[in-house]
């Protein structure tokens, strides 16, 4: 989306000379005795649509109620245009937020609800009502202005909340699963018009989501969290592609790991010893491994090519049959069995006629990668 | 289908309201009696009514009474909401355990101790007895109603609201008149005329906090029956049934029906 031709690359992040609008400085936040985010340091950049992606619990609401006010660090800080925020009250900060629940005001209309934060803002009346009407036009919601929250559906509501936390133009929003509670292709139009509205209005977005191919549709980069941890942050791209750890590669999409011990070859070339009987796997890797250490290699089923005669020209070709077959319309997942009864799963796009396929139950078959189509991973 | 009202039900159910509301509907219909003599029927009259009407003393109680209720039932209403905010919302501190039992202290404290004590407060500071006093006493004790009847209505409250209004710039006073208020109006405003009842019957703790000056109706009509029941007592009374009923089933309409409906839109804004 980002490293579109036309436009000039966005990688604020990769600019050492570009400061951050915010800056989390070995952030910890302890509710008694549990602690919900440990040492967490992070830096986001302006017009970024960050997103922090993890599973249920892991403390994604937790952050963003701190860059809102709503809960105080236990130890480290927050710079906001490097600034300190923690002596900041919520109703004094530059950042608006919306809600989970969109908690959205059931005694007042929908243009009352927009108008909330500008009536409590230096800004003139009559601006007031220009800004209102703006707002209902960027969600499409002019018919229903009049309307109290609960005459107007599930998706309108989640549109309003939107509008409402964008009226007052803040340096930063914050979206609290802003989608869950939409079905997928509402979801999908929401997210794209998400995405319109940040290029537009230019403000710097962070969404929490637990739903990782929104994460990847949306954001400019995302950040996976575990147990209040930053397990990777990247690009979208470079989270499927290079996963720095086997949590990360597991979380995102689909993947075949294959445990084993490293030996080097030469420079940045590895051999994965995993199996008796079996070829070692070839891969490469930037850290320095020593020999014996005990690793993950990590492929991407749509990775691994599937023929019936083991070709010549790839560092890795290994043969099974073919255990079974899942058919999802644009593309079909072939669990191939290997000797040793480990099992690998290769995704092969379904250009042809399923009446056409080459390959069916119990065939004997032949997978095959590049040295460099997986990661080798340490942790 | 016969199960659901059988005899047995039918016979409890009369006997219940029978005890409950007879001697009521007995005074009510002697105060329509238009003999002098209270257990004798001599036909239906109006004309206790009339009498009433132009009995001084009745109506200065009355008076009395009124502005009690009106002021003490609106300085419960406001401090009762601020207790039950401060419970639900206060988060933990200190004491607030004990806090919250000693609110709801005076629902089980026989009125006479509540009285007594307030009686010996004025005293020792040196406040003559008059409305102002019975006003102090009646907020005292009917503040713990409203805090009942609000903090309930604020658990069910979305805190999101609350922390949605502070996060479009609402200071923390701001949000509780435009967001939180707003929505627990009706419990506030029922909890306001469960206190204006309350006081308006109170006997016991008006009797110990009244000076010479500021007889209350139920103080006046107390001392009346002393020297015996009159026709006139019973129209007064009837009259102050029929104002406490309609202060009653207002409150409990105003509480159930806004109430429910709000929690309704609450939850059909959080479903999709
Ligand atoms: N106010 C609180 N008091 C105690 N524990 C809390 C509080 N808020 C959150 N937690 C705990 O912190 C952890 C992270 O919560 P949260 O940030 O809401 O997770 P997520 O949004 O990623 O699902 C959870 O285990 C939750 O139980
Ligand atoms: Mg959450």
């Amino acid at each position: 989306m980002l490293q579109d031709g036309s436009k000039s690359i966005f990688a604020p992040w990769s600019d050492p000379a570009a400061t951050p609008l915010i800056r989390f400085q070995s952030v910890s936040k302890k509710f008694g005795h549990f602690t919900a985010v440990n040492d967490l340091n992070l830096d986001i950049y302006e017009r970024e649509f960050f997103a922090l992606l993890g599973p249920s619990g892991c403390g994604k609401t937790t952050l963003m109620r701190m860059l809102a006010g709503f809960e105080a660090t236990s130890e480290g800080t927050i710079l906001l245009d490097g600034q300190n925020i923690a002596p900041v009250p919520p109703n004094k900060r530059a950042v608006n937020m919306m809600f989970q629940s969109y908690a959205l005001f059931p005694h007042l209309s929908v243009a009352d609800n927009i108008a909330f934060g500008l009536k409590r803002s230096p800004m003139a009346k009559s601006d007031i009502q220009d800004r209102v009407e703006e707002m209902l036009k960027l969600v499409r919601l002019e018919q229903f202005a009049r309307r109290k929250p609960h005459q107007i559906s599930g998706g309108q509501r989640q549109r309003v909340a939107l509008a409402r936390s964008l009226a007052k133009a803040p340096r930063l929003l914050l979206l609290d699963e802003p989608l869950g509670a939409l079905d997928k292709k509402l979801r999908q139009d929401t997210q794209f018009e998400l995405m319109d509205i940040q290029e537009r209005t230019g403000t710097t977005f962070v969404i929490v989501t637990h739903d990782q191919e929104e994460a990847m549709t949306v954001a400019s980069r995302v950040a996976v969290m575990d147990q209040g941890e930053l397990v990777q942050v990247d690009t979208p791209d470079r989270i499927y592609e290079t996963p720095n750890s086997v949590y990360v590669a597991d979380f995102i999409g689909e993947i075949n790991l294959i445990e084993g011990n490293i030996s080097p070859i030469e420079a940045d070339r590895y051999a994965l010893d995993w199996a008796e009987g079996q070829p070692p796997i070839i891969g490469t890797s930037q850290e320095m491994l020593r020999e014996g250490t005990r690793c993950h290699f990590a492929i991407r089923p749509e990775k691994l090519a599937i023929s019936a005669e083991p070709p010549t020209d790839r560092a890795n070709c290994v043969t099974g049959t073919i255990l079974d077959i899942a058919y999802l319309g644009n593309m079909s997942t072939y669990i191939v069995e290997l000797s040793n009864g480990q099992t690998l799963k290769a995704q092969v796009a379904n250009n042809r006629r399923i009446a056409r396929r080459t390959f069916t139950w119990n065939d004997q078959v032949s997978l095959s990668w590049t040295d460099t189509a997986g990661v080798i991973l340490t942790r | 289908m016969n199960r659901r009202f059988s005899l047995f039900n039918a016979t409890s159910l009369t006997l219940g309201f029978a005890f409950l509301y007879l001697p009521m509907v007995i005074l009510i219909i002697f105060s329509f009696n238009a003999s002098k003599l209270v257990a004798v029927w001599g036909g239906f009259s109006t004309r206790w009514y009339g009498e009433l009407i132009q009995n001084e003393a009745f109506l200065d109680a009355a008076w009395v009474t009124l502005r009690v209720a009106l002021l003490s039932s609106t300085f419960a209403a406001v401090l009762g909401t601020m207790a039950a905010y401060v419970m639900v919302r206060g988060g933990r501190f200190f004491g607030r355990t004990l806090f919250s039992g000693m609110i709801y202290a005076p629902l089980v404290m026989p009125e006479v101790i509540t009285g007594l004590s307030l009686l010996l407060l004025f005293i020792a500071i040196g406040l003559d007895r008059g409305i102002m006093t019975i006003v102090l006493a009646h907020t005292t004790f009917s503040m713990c109603y409203v805090s009942v009847v609000v903090s309930s209505r604020l658990v069910t409250f979305d805190r999101s609201l609350e922390e949605a209004a502070l996060d479009l710039g609402c200071t923390p006073f701001d949000a509780f008149r435009s967001v939180t208020l707003p929505n627990i109006a009706p419990a506030v405003i029922s909890g306001w005329l469960l206190a204006f009842t309350l006081s308006l019957d109170d006997l016991v703790i008006a009797s110990f906090t009244a000076g010479p000056s500021s007889t209350t109706l139920p103080i006046k009509i107390f001392s009346s029956v002393r020297l015996g029941v009159s026709p006139e007592i019973n129209a007064l009374s009837t009259l102050m049934i029929g104002v406490v009923t309609i202060g009653v089933v207002v409150a409990s309409l105003v509480s159930k029906r806004a109430i429910a409906r709000q929690q309704k839109d609450e939850q059909e804004a959080r479903r999709t």
